[in-house]
């Protein structure tokens, strides 16, 4: 295992097997790496912040690795994880709305048509924990690894197979519709107001120069017509 | 147990635009009412408020202020031969779900619907002879003309607050107006909004085009204002959260904060929120009911609330439900043609460009409801002759913005990749340096279209689920391919460095994206019985004491938003009733 590899599924299986080792490895895990990486580049990160509240192990790296795929560091803004979009994701997956929040979940269940919209019968939850096994189970299959270990070009292969529906899921999950959750979390991951967990530091509204909540354009609007508007983002957090 | 209320004058069903403006109304003529609304009361003051209500992802993506999916929904289907499936979650349109309706999360945009419209079958078929309609295109005459809703217009207007410039004061043509709108009495209580860069290019390259082009009408108030009946409003701050969101400066016109607070002042009315109401209850004769029955949402105790008067004004979709129902009129068959309840669903259509312009800053996330120039030179305008394009019907066009928040709004010129660094340095080069044209299109009643009971799926209460059949149909699919045409050419002429261009929507309509909370017919107005449920004053042909408000009473769907129409056929009826129906309770007109 190299240094770069070096992931925290490993040491805490490792910890876990280890039995009497477990009390010594774990001090080595908390903080995990990642929040350690995050702390360098993005700044004031709470330790209450890093952590899942729903994503299991595997979970997590996946949409670790996803969200540093499709957001990758430049620059234009931090990676995905830097602007907390795993975290967005965690949290809604979590909360009311991964619970299945607003969704009729009666029965009985059947695909129809596309215009008929979504029909699972699962919570935005349940599918996304189904797509994510279905991804590994087709990286594995094709490549021997799961998502989060593939090279980036591999990667690449993947989501362009997930967007596309080229990949078909051997549960019988819909693809597109995984896809198009997925992509949707992400969006939201990176644009949402920063108390929901993503959009850290407010550096996805940054990236298009949105100003979030500011509320009075009275004057701007013909002031800056036509006009760069200088902005500062302001989230709902710092007006409260 | 069912425990029953003592009767009172008046019972409410649903507490919005309509809702709101009858509560007002007749309290004030001295009726006892009691309004029935399944959401919670919030006020601006402190649920519109700053910093909260600025939340792309509660508002616009999680719907907290619309109807709760997973409690009630509809199923649906493009056509007869397809099994209807439920909506599960919401998505095309968004009925609002609180005190006040969906007139808290609505943009303003307010306009009068005209003769074209109400003589719809009679203009057509004088101009282009009755094979021009096509045989499965059920559109009709609406029974009532502009020149008796034109105060009712002008009253909901200056309630609302709406900003605009006249077009045609009684018959003289104004400048900067529309000039094919119908004659109004007087101006806009307010002058029009500022206008934004996207609007005045548009309107530049639509007057360059010989296109008559003219600041959208909209309840965002220009300035502050107080209106008719006291209510004050505070001047629109462009603040680019309006569609989906309350208004912190109460600067839109809504009724939370206009009829529905003096209702609440008036002794006469009582509020009962967290209250679904299940069934209208009729009498044994079946000519009148007599009143309706709820479930208190917050304890599940059920309720029967006797009225002398039930007046259905809860969300277009579910009045037409809470008739079926209820039994009362005779369910619409698409096959034999017969009965009305659910007949004439109709929706809305559309397409739109985007232009990128390299360099040109919009600041899209400055924009008020209405911060759109408009033309209605493909809508209601005689002199666009039909005939060559061989479609009923029309469609405004429009240049600029609402809400173009960053979840929801982040254009990308076609063939830009959907993630990496290139995506991202496309986002962030264009989310400020692109505009959008797009088209509001008219649907024509069609006899598949059309509301019925679900056989399969019910809702939170046991009851059938409402089930839709819709979809768009080849009359506006060239309507469609026309505006494409129009948008396009306008989008070319103004040389944006790169331009997604409007396509004609052809493909079967779908739950999913929004694409507007314009919902209309299944209890249309009309002049008899056999082909309408109520009469032009919204009275129910089969029981005199039920009035349907909204725009379910709507025959067909023109281009221009409901709003306008529906805000004062609900005034048109309140003076129905105060001024006839109380003093001599028989149907208005005879059947």
């Amino acid at each position: 295992m190299t240094k770069q590899k070096f992931d925290r599924r490993d040491i805490l299986k490792s910890a876990v097997v280890g039995g009497a080792a477990v009390a010594s490895t774990a001090a080595t895990v908390t903080p995990n790496p990642t929040a350690l990486a995050q702390q360098t580049t993005a700044a004031p990160t709470t330790s209450e912040a890093a952590g899942y509240a729903f994503l299991n192990l595997e979970e997590a790296a996946f949409v670790e690795a996803v969200v540093d795929h499709i957001v990758p560091a430049d620059e234009v803004s931090p990676k995905g994880t830097d602007l907390g979009v795993n975290i967005y994701i965690d949290r809604a997956l979590a909360g009311a709305w991964g619970k299945g929040e607003r969704l009729y979940m009666q029965g009985p269940w059947k695909q129809g048509v596309p215009s008929q919209g979504y029909q699972l019968p699962l919570t935005p939850a349940q599918l996304y924990r189904a797509g994510i096994e279905a991804t590994n189970v087709h990286c594995r299959k094709t490549y021997g690894k799961s998502f989060d270990r593939l090279e980036p070009t591999q990667r690449e292969e993947v989501l362009i197979g997930l967007s596309t529906s080229k990949i078909k899921f051997e549960n019988g999950l819909p693809v597109r519709v995984f896809w198009t959750t997925l992509y949707q979390t992400i969006i939201e991951g990176m644009y949402s107001d920063p108390i929901y967990g993503g959009n850290r530091n407010k550096a996805g509204w940054a990236i298009i120069g949105f100003p979030g909540v500011i509320a009075v354009h009275r004057d701007n609007v013909e002031k800056y017509r036509g006009k760069p508007f200088p902005s500062k983002p302001i989230g709902i957090s710092d007006m409260s | 147990m069912t425990i029953k209320l003592k009767e009172v004058d008046v019972v409410i069903v649903g507490l919005g635009w309509t809702g709101g403006i009858l509560a007002k109304e007749l309290t004030e003529a001295g009726l006892k009412v009691v309004a029935l609304e399944r959401g919670a009361l919030r006020s601006s003051e402190s649920d519109y408020s700053l910093p909260n209500i600025r939340d792309e992802l509660r508002y616009v993506v999680r719907h907290d202020l619309m109807q709760n999916t997973a409690r009630d929904t509809i199923t649906v289907r493009n056509n007869p031969t397809q099994e209807a499936l439920p909506m599960r979650r919401l998505g095309s349109f968004l009925p609002g779900e609180v005190v006040g309706g969906s007139g808290v999360h609505w943009s303003g945009h307010t306009w009068r619907w005209t003769d074209m419209e109400f003589n719809i079958r009679s203009n057509y078929e004088t101009r282009y002879g009755k094979k021009f309609i096509p045989d499965d295109m059920t559109i009709q005459d609406w029974g009532i003309s502009y020149a008796e809703l034109e105060p009712y217009y002008d009253k909901f207007e200056y309630t609302a607050a709406v900003s605009g410039k006249a077009g045609n004061i009684n018959g003289q043509i104004q400048a900067g107006g529309n000039p094919f709108e119908a004659s109004r009495a007087r101006e806009y209580p307010l002058p029009p909004l500022t206008p934004i860069l996207a609007s005045e290019m548009f309107s530049v390259a639509a007057r360059n085009a010989g296109y008559h082009p003219f600041p959208r009408p909209s309840a965002n108030a220009s300035q502050p204002y107080t209106n008719p009946d006291g209510s004050k409003y505070g001047g629109c701050q462009y603040c680019g959260y309006c569609q989906r969101f309350g208004c912190e400066a109460n600067a839109k016109g809504s009724p939370h904060m206009t009829v529905i607070p003096i209702a609440m002042r008036n002794p006469n009315f009582e509020l009962r929120t967290h209250s679904w109401v299940t069934k209208v209850l009729k009498d044994s004769d079946g000519k009148r009911v007599t009143g309706v029955a709820y479930t208190n949402l917050l304890n599940g105790d059920e309720f029967e609330q006797p009225a002398s008067m039930v007046l259905l004004c809860a969300y277009a979709i579910n009045n037409v439900h809470l008739m079926l129902l209820s039994g009362i009129g005779q369910p619409y068959d698409p096959v034999a043609q017969k009965g009305v309840i659910g007949k004439n669903y109709c929706y809305q259509t559309g397409a739109g460009a985007t232009l990128f312009f390299e360099g040109k800053f919009f600041n899209p996330f400055m924009s008020a409801g209405g911060s759109n120039a408009t033309i209605d030179d493909f809508n209601i305008n005689w002199a666009f002759d039909r005939a060559p394009h061989d479609f009923v019907g029309a469609y405004n066009v429009s240049g600029g913005f609402n809400t173009a928040l960053p979840i929801g709004y982040r254009p990308l010129p076609s063939g830009t990749p959907q993630w990496g660094s290139e995506w991202k340095r496309a986002t962030a080069k264009w989310y400020q340096t692109a505009m959008t044209i797009g088209a509001s299109g008219s649907v024509m009643a069609n006899r598949y279209n059309c509301y019925d009971l679900d056989p399969t799926y019910r809702n939170a209460f046991g009851q059938p689920l409402m089930r839709m059949t819709f979809d768009y149909k080849a009359n506006e699919h060239k309507m469609g391919r026309h505006a494409a045409q129009v948008i396009n050419d306008i989008a070319k002429s103004m040389n944006p460095t790169k331009l997604n261009p409007a396509t004609a929507r052809t493909d079967p309509w779908t739950v999913v994206p929004y694409q507007s909370t314009h919902n209309t017919g299944g209890t249309i107005m009309g002049t008899n019985p056999r082909d309408s449920a109520l009469n032009k004053y919204l009275q129910s042909w089969d029981c005199h004491n039920l009035f349907v408000v909204g725009a379910n009473v709507f025959p067909h769907n023109a281009s221009y938003n409901p709003t306008g129409p529906v805000g004062a056929l609900a005034y048109w009826t309140a003076d129905a009733i105060k001024n006839r129906y109380v003093k001599s309770p028989q149907p208005l007109v005879p059947a």
